[in-house]
């Protein structure tokens, strides 16, 4: 469900980031309030611990494909919300500065898609719910696979709806829901099963360290139900509405730094050297016979620009070699 | 090989190749940082049509991959990991969008061909940028330069220690996989009825290694949240002149890629 830079508009992603600083900037301050200085050692080595099961295949049965952990909804169980939402985006930053696994760009998309609904929504709405009155083995099984299947089913959703805000797929919003969302309640409750054989284990082995499960810790999580369901409500509205149009009907940075300095949007070209260049252009052109449906669309001017970057790579190329071979003549002297 | 072994020794390679003396590895991290940022801002802001403004954009990689001598083999497999929801979204623009934009002689290309390609090459491009980032800064440096930027110290620290823990786990997890398979021949994965125990167990022994660290460090002074990036090694060093020159001259070459179509330019002198 990792999402690539090349899947996300400027805008989408840069609203996307919004959210997420958001719940990370609430988090920090939560997990600062606990004022525990062993959380964030507790965390970091939590973090890297599921990065590593996630690399454990657990066979399932009677398929022949393999499963993997839910790593929010794993963190939260042991860490809290909180600071399991933190360690959480520690994955997601390793995962795709070191492994190319989600974009740069993307990430704010992937922390909202991945770790804000697997910590929040999994942990404060589903696993404290379900814990209240009591841990059992079975409040164990079933929030572990309720929270998997309901936070898998919105991460995917928020793919969906970020790819077509984005405007990069021609698919059809029913249609890409229809393909997203079955197979991610397959896959959610697979990783629901695997995390709570896992929690099941911890509880079997050392129950005090599963979150929500002392009164104390259920007083602390002040956000109750409603009060986490109106936030859901505003960020989605936020996200998928107000902002993202706003964001749309606004030139984007460029056209807009372009546009003060131009007054317009794109820039015009002067006199001089475009002059001289489309005059020795006329002269020198050598495929006469092919032709655009539309001259002035982007894709008219694609075909040229395959042809000249050629040109432009050989040259580009060519100057690098150059530049390495005088560097390393003058190394040598 | 394992997953867990190829991650690891992938792991070891980009820091070993982050450690190079290299001129562009000296370059501060936090203007290595904000270039490649520019670049992904910029390639994804190009509309779904413009394959030939897109295409110009490769100059910056190809420039930093050849002069410095950065291996583009090894980077070619990160793709793979992109590759299939890349496929999956654009794949079907071909079908739905198949309008003819483009025509040479008989052959026609819809827009959605087009924009399938603008993605596919987006999504490379913007791999290429990570990686230029991560094969000539360690993910310490770029947490210095997260920093930097104000980013919250507690994050930066939870990243750096997940960084350093991960080999430790990951080595502890091949570990518990291997001597599970050599007691379970011609058997795929982890089967059910382990799932809980070997994963739980692992679970455990780090939560067992978290305390450990913990009593480590607090042996070392440390106290909570002001000074975790220095039990991380967290330095940037400082930002000189070179790093303003590499921030100014890459900045603005990436904008004028963005700003003029160069390649289109030059296949306006070799083409009508």
């Amino acid at each position: 469900m990792h999402m690539a830079d090349a899947l996300v508009a400027p805008a989408v992603a840069g609203t996307m980031y919004l959210c997420s600083a958001a719940a990370a900037g609430y988090s920090i301050k939560k997990v600062k309030l606990e004022n525990d200085s062993k959380k964030i050692p507790v965390m970091g080595v939590m973090g890297a611990f599921v990065f590593a099961a996630q690399m454990i295949n657990f066979t399932i049965p009677g398929t022949g494909s393999s499963g993997h952990l839910c790593g929010g909804m794993l963190l939260s169980a042991i860490l809290g919300p909180f600071a399991g939402f933190l360690a959480m985006i520690g994955v997601l930053v390793i995962q795709c500065l070191l492994f190319a696994d989600g974009g740069i760009l993307a990430l704010g998309c992937n922390i909202w898609n991945m770790a804000f609904y697997g910590c929040f929504v999994g942990a404060l709405l589903i696993w404290k719910n379900m814990m209240k009155g009591g841990i059992s083995r079975k409040k164990i099984w079933a929030a572990s696979v309720l929270g998997c299947v309901v936070t898998l089913q919105m991460g995917a959703f928020s793919v969906t709806f970020e790819t077509l805000l984005s405007g990069v797929t021609q698919l059809p919003f029913g249609a890409f829901l229809s393909f997203m969302q079955p197979i991610h309640l397959a896959i959610g409750l697979v990783e629901g099963l695997i995390t709570a054989a896992v929690l099941l284990f911890v509880y079997e082995a050392r129950p005090e360290l599963l979150w929500g499960t002392k009164e104390e810790e259920q007083k602390k999580a002040r956000l109750s139900f409603g009060k986490t369901l109106a936030a859901l409500v505003v960020a989605t509205v936020l996200t998928g509405g107000a902002l993202s149009l706003a964001a749309s009907s606004f030139p984007d940075g460029l056209e807009w730094s372009v546009e003060k300095l131009t007054g317009s949007t794109e820039p015009e070209a002067a006199d001089g050297i475009f002059d001289t260049a489309a005059s020795i252009q006329e002269h020198t052109a050598l495929l006469p016979d092919y032709g655009f449906k539309n001259e002035d669309s982007p894709a008219g001017t694609s075909f040229s620009g395959i042809v000249g970057g050629l040109a432009v790579v050989a040259l580009c190329v060519g100057c690098c070699y150059l530049f390495k071979f005088f560097r390393r003549k003058v190394i040598h002297e | 090989m394992s997953k867990m072994d190829t991650a690891l020794r992938e792991f070891l390679l980009l820091e070993e190749q982050a450690e190079e003396e290299k001129f562009i590895n000296r370059v501060h991290p936090l203007s290595k940082l904000l270039v490649t940022v520019l670049y992904i801002l910029l390639v994804v802001s190009f509309d779904k049509y413009d394959l030939a403004g897109l295409l110009g954009m490769v100059l910056y990689p190809l420039v930093l991959f050849i002069v410095f001598d950065i291996s583009f083999v090894k980077c070619v497999r990160r793709t793979a990991v992109i590759l299939p929801l890349l496929l999956f979204v654009g794949i079907w623009n071909p079908f739905f969008d198949r309008t003819p934009l483009l025509l040479w002689g008989t052959i026609s290309i819809s827009g959605g061909t087009l924009s399938f390609l603008t993605l596919l090459i987006k999504g490379i491009f913007t791999i290429l940028a990570g990686y230029l980032l991560i094969a000539t800064a360690s993910i310490g440096k770029i947490c210095a330069a997260l920093r930097m930027l104000h980013v919250p110290q507690v994050m930066v620290t939870t990243v750096l220690f997940i960084y350093r823990y991960i080999a430790v786990l990951l080595r502890e997890a091949d570990c518990m996989t291997k001597a599970y398979a050599l007691r379970a021949p011609k058997q795929k994965g982890v089967h059910c009825k382990v799932w809980g125990s070997l994963a739980g167990r692992l679970l455990l022994r780090s939560m067992d290694r978290a305390g450990e660290v913990y009593e480590s460090m607090c042996l070392r002074g440390f106290d909570g949240s002001r000074r975790g990036a220095c039990f991380a090694g967290v330095n940037a060093g400082k930002f000189a002149g070179r790093d303003f020159l590499w921030l100014f001259f890459f900045g603005s070459g990436i904008a004028l890629l963005r700003i003029y179509p160069i390649f289109e330019m030059a296949g306006r002198f070799v083409i009508k």
